[in-house]
């Protein structure tokens, strides 16, 4: 049995490469015995890999699934009358979504791996807290979406709620207006998916005039890039004109998914995508899936020792990306840090921030 | 009202149940007990107490008994 207790007990960014690997190499290889034992599909495609599982000696031989499988099967690791949630991914009108089977236990740990992370940026005591979307998203609780799950667990992080957008998502200035008169001197924090923050925050307030005082702001984004990359709007820019717009200057992107839930990878001060002690990520060649160099591009597997319920901690994706370095970011987290160059050619759209974009 | 009454209405008032249902329920036992609803309840019993909990509560309070003793921390004896 993998002691979740003692592994979320620590520091997320608190372990150097030797370290890591040895910690990471013992609980994967355990995850991935289990999985075997309990998930037949899975067992199928080790055993067709020739893999061994009672023989790991790292975590970087485990057989990854490409995240598409999930679309495909319904893959679990637990007899049916435990999923207590089935998490969707997001996707666009016809695409097919993955399917995440979760019991009691995954799920209390996924919320507790990303309240360590997240706590880490934004601090312990819970802030007031705006959210850049609109309440009608997490209205109906069977229908569990992403972008409504993404919501309600950085929710956890919040003492006052306020939705900045109404349900034709139109800008509520007044609403905002009232909320930040009554949290005025206080430390807000913020949350959205990507796209919607530039379409209908950035776009919106500097349409009207109305300069909101966020100087104290922390925000975090994630969901991707890429209706942005379409419109040409870089990093830097989506910076600089939040803090145009509001006086916003802590403004933190995350990469994550469905499938591995909680595992988030937060950018730093410095920009940089950072991964923490549970989970890592490894580039790919495309051509022969060999382990590419630091600062070579590829395709990007996510490892996670979250997923316990379904066979999701050894994932490839179809984003690419490039390892930056290890252990020396100048913000002093140790760990591998990266960036995320784009999704590979002919892979859907499916981010939360993407899906949606897709519309406009 | 006590604070035991305090306490107890919270959770009756939010999740809509009756007193003799208190004793061992659990987050996710019943369905208004959900992600959504743990927030309400949160947000009940900080309320109702007026307190802060830290996030590390929130996550922690997986039971009616567990609160119980999480409250003590912000000096609520129950």
């Amino acid at each position: 049995m993998i002691n979740y207790a003692e592994i979320l007990n620590r520091e997320p960014y608190s372990m150097k490469k030797e370290e890591k690997h040895v910690f990471l190499t013992e609980i994967l290889s355990e995850l991935t015995r289990h999985h075997y034992l309990n998930c037949e599909p899975y067992r199928r495609i080790c055993d067709a890999s020739g893999f061994d599982v009672n023989d790991i000696k790292s975590y970087y031989d485990i057989p990854f699934l490409p995240v598409r499988l999930f679309k495909e099967y319904e893959l679990s690791s637990i007899p049916r009358e435990e999923v207590q949630k089935t998490m969707t991914s997001s996707g666009t009108t016809g695409q097919q979504v993955s399917r995440i089977f979760l019991d009691k236990k995954t799920s209390a740990n996924q919320t507790k791996t990303l309240t360590k992370i997240v706590s880490t940026f934004i601090g312990k005591k819970r802030l007031p807290m705006m959210i850049i979307d609109t309440s009608a998203i997490i209205k109906n609780r069977a229908m569990f979406s992403a972008r409504g799950a993404g919501i309600l667990g950085f929710s956890m992080f919040a003492r006052d709620k306020c939705y900045v957008l109404d349900e034709n998502m139109q800008l509520d200035i007044q609403g905002m207006q009232n909320f930040l008169e009554k949290h005025s001197g206080e430390d807000i924090f913020l949350f959205g998916f990507t796209f919607m923050i530039w379409q209908h925050f950035v776009k919106e307030l500097k349409k009207t005039g109305y300069k909101p005082d966020l100087s104290r702001g922390v925000m975090i984004h994630g969901g991707g890039w890429k209706k942005l990359v379409s419109e040409s709007v870089s990093s830097q820019q989506f910076k600089k004109e939040l803090k145009d717009v509001c006086g916003i200057e802590r403004v933190h992107d995350y990469y994550g998914m469905v499938e591995q839930t909680g595992t988030i990878y937060m950018e730093c001060e410095c920009g940089h995508l950072h991964t923490p002690i549970f989970s890592d990520v490894i580039i790919r060649r495309a051509s022969d899936f060999s382990v590419a160099e630091v600062g070579e591009e590829g395709l990007i597997e996510v490892v996670s020792v979250l997923p316990e319920s379904y066979p999701g901690h050894v994932l490839l994706t179809e984003d690419s990306g490039v390892i930056l370095g290890e252990d020396d970011c100048p913000c002093g987290r140790p760990g591998k840090y990266f960036k995320i160059n784009g999704r590979i050619k002919n892979a859907e759209i499916r981010g939360c921030s993407d899906t949606y974009a897709a519309k406009f | 009202m006590t604070n035991l009454e305090i306490y107890n209405k919270a959770f009756m008032d939010t999740f809509e149940i009756e007193e003799s249902q208190l004793g061992g329920l659990e987050y996710q036992a019943i369905p208004q007990w959900d992600s959504v609803g743990h927030m309400g309840l949160v947000a009940a019993i900080e309320d109702a107490f007026d307190i802060m909990m830290d996030t590390d509560d929130i996550i922690d309070l997986s039971s009616y008994e567990k609160g119980k003793e999480i409250l003590k921390k912000y000096d609520v004896e129950i």
